[in-house]
């Protein structure tokens, strides 16, 4: 050090460019940290698609398997249930689907490639509670129609996942690719281009 | 010979200079009242948290296949075990009570005021920490509250535009909540949230020693000090306060042992009764409801139920956020010239006792399902729980305040 006093101007520098080295550095160093939340090569192997066999499936009634751990319900509509989609859609808040809650594929009135079976991840998008499937819509003062009802905070839907105006869930139910491999088998998981999709 | 040992440790560390900097020689108001109880009732719960804690730790197991079998075995066959959950488990609500009369103390007494800001807001980090770390403690018994609490609770990330799915995932480790997220939970709190807990209790405290206490009075004791520097309201705290401090202790710990030994799941309200079967993901339970002492920002979470230029969702995620995060800012809202209660005027008054109804509605309203008056009732409690905090600026202001004393009343 000289004994003139110090060069504060380069004494400055210094530090400045110290701390900008060890700046880069640590958010280098906090990239692992970080990533290392995301889902481990298991967890990603283990959202494999799933394959259902619907044959059995008699009208009205539901069937549920999970696909990357998630509650996929598929049901077979009945003809009455079809043709109440396009009667309530005044009650609903997105009777359209613009939402891309579904591959584009099913963004029809229906909402599936098939009108005969919905094939949908039964959670609520309010906060993710697993709504009941009310086949007959007495039980429920809410649904005007067959529909689906969340306990949890009182969210409803009609029988294609469509949301209720006036309920707390902001959206339609998600409907996650899917296609079919035979008539009556269902693939939960891949879309009908064989892509693994990025829906839901 | 006690001496001379004391004079080489001191040489050597700061041992009595510790000791009377805040215990001994640490000067407190004299007036301090049954609110003041809650300070030291959060450092034992806190002692209680930590030790039975570390103990439940050699037991537990932090894997989705073995977490709810593990507590299981705590509770029958561990000797003693059911007394460690049930202190830990109870010791959790416990520090919501004394830390929520702690937090209205100072309402009371306007101890967030110059120069305490900094003491409120290390208190406020203290409260999100305290939050963070019942949230994941719940998670890990692995019960289906536990699970389905948990997903409520992510999801609420979901709302951010654009990045919240990304968010949830990466919060998970999985597509859902699985084994990934239960064992991150576990390190978080046993490790993370303690230390930055009791970093931030040991700053709230020296920032404490530093400005020194506010009192019921809110009188300035520091300005009026004896020939030797020694303020004439102050007592030192120990034994004064020590003595007092032993005394709350004991009738905190009869109420304590009480809940332990005859009402440990408190009807529900401190551990809910779908707890006790296992996590299933494809089985929401019935009534999702938060542990009571979220419930107040539970309620205004779900207040709102119109889209507003923003979905409701995502109105109920600000709304809720800005619920916990306004409070760093009172000592900048509150624009009062007193402190006290005691010599505020009746607009403060009015005001606090809107306020403390309108957080207890909220938390009734937070265990219950909504629709119908509920729904209505919670919007009334949210509006007031605001405009208590966004008011203030304007009536403090206006209030019309007494003049404060010179010296403490008591």
């Amino acid at each position: 050090m000289s004994e003139q006093g110090v060069d504060v101007g380069k004494r400055r520098f210094l530090t400045g460019a110290t701390a900008v080295a060890g700046g880069v550095g640590a958010a280098f160093v906090a990239v692992p940290f970080i990533k290392s939340w995301q889902p481990s090569a298991r967890a990603r192997a283990a959202g494999a698609p799933v394959e259902v066999n619907v044959s059995e499936l008699a009208p009205g009634a539901k069937l549920s398997v999970t696909w990357r751990g998630k509650p996929v319900v598929i049901i077979h509509r009945t003809d009455e249930m079809i043709a109440s989609l396009s009667e309530i859609s005044d009650n609903l808040r997105d009777p359209d689907s613009s939402n891309p809650q579904q591959p584009s594929y099913c963004q029809n009135p229906e909402r599936a490639i098939k009108p005969k079976y919905l094939v949908m991840l039964s959670l609520c998008t309010h906060l993710g509670c697993i709504p009941d499937y009310n086949a007959s819509p007495e039980a429920q003062p809410l649904l005007k129609a067959p529909g689906f009802f969340c306990a949890c905070h009182g969210s409803a839907y009609d029988i294609a996942g469509r949301v209720y105006k006036g309920v707390p869930a902001p959206l339609n139910m998600p409907i996650p690719p899917y296609r079919y491999v035979a008539d009556d088998i269902i693939l939960v998981g891949e879309d009908p281009t064989g892509n693994g999709g990025g829906t839901a | 010979m006690a001496n001379k040992f004391m004079t080489w440790i001191d040489d050597r560390f700061p041992a009595t200079k510790l000791w009377n900097e805040h215990i001994a020689e640490y000067y407190a108001p004299k007036n301090f009242n049954f609110w003041y109880f809650f300070g030291s009732l959060a450092l034992l719960v806190l002692v209680n948290q930590l030790l039975t804690g570390i103990w439940l730790t050699m037991f537990y197991k932090p894997s989705a296949a073995e977490a709810f079998a593990s507590v299981e075995y705590i509770m029958r066959d561990v000797e003693w075990g059911w007394l460690i959950r049930y202190m830990h488990s109870t010791g959790a609500s416990a520090f919501f009570i004394v830390v929520y009369m702690h937090m209205f103390r100072a309402l009371l007494y306007g101890s967030y005021q110059k120069p305490r800001e900094l003491i409120w807001i290390f208190g406020c980090l203290i409260f999100l920490a305290l939050m963070a770390e019942a949230f994941m403690g719940y998670v890990l018994p692995w019960g289906n509250m536990s699970y389905w609490g948990a997903q409520v609770i992510i999801s609420l990330f979901g709302a951010i535009p654009v990045v919240g799915e990304g968010i949830t995932t990466w919060i998970k480790g999985d597509f859902i909540i699985a084994d990934a997220t239960l064992n991150r939970f576990f390190a978080l709190h046993v490790v993370a949230i303690p230390f930055a807990l009791v970093g931030l209790v040991i700053a709230h405290i020296m920032a404490l020693h530093h400005v020194g206490s506010n009192n019921p009075d809110g009188v300035e004791i520091k300005a009026k000090k004896d020939e030797k520097g020694i303020p004439l309201d102050g007592i030192p705290f120990h034994p004064y306060y020590t003595v007092k401090d032993i005394f709350g202790t004991a009738v905190f710990l009869i109420l304590f042992a009480a809940v332990i030994f005859f009402a440990p799941t408190f009807g529900g309200y401190f551990i809910e009764p779908p707890n006790f079967t296992p996590a299933d993901p494809l089985a929401t339970p019935e009534h999702i409801a938060p542990v009571w002492y979220y419930t107040p920002y539970y309620a205004i979470l779900r207040a709102v139920t119109v889209d507003f230029i923003i979905s409701a969702k995502l109105w109920g995620v600000i709304l809720f956020a800005s619920s916990v995060l306004i409070l760093f800012f009172l000592p900048w809202l509150d624009r009062s010239p007193v402190r006290s209660i005691r010599y505020k005027g009746w607009i403060f008054k009015g005001m606090l006792t809107a306020f403390v109804v309108a957080f207890l509605l909220l938390g009734y309203l937070g265990t219950q399902p909504p629709g119908g008056w509920r729904t209505l009732a919670s919007q009334i409690g949210t509006f007031v729980y605001f405009a208590f905090f966004l008011g203030m600026p304007f009536y403090s202001k206006l209030d019309k305040t007494k003049p404060v004393p010179e010296r403490v009343t008591e």
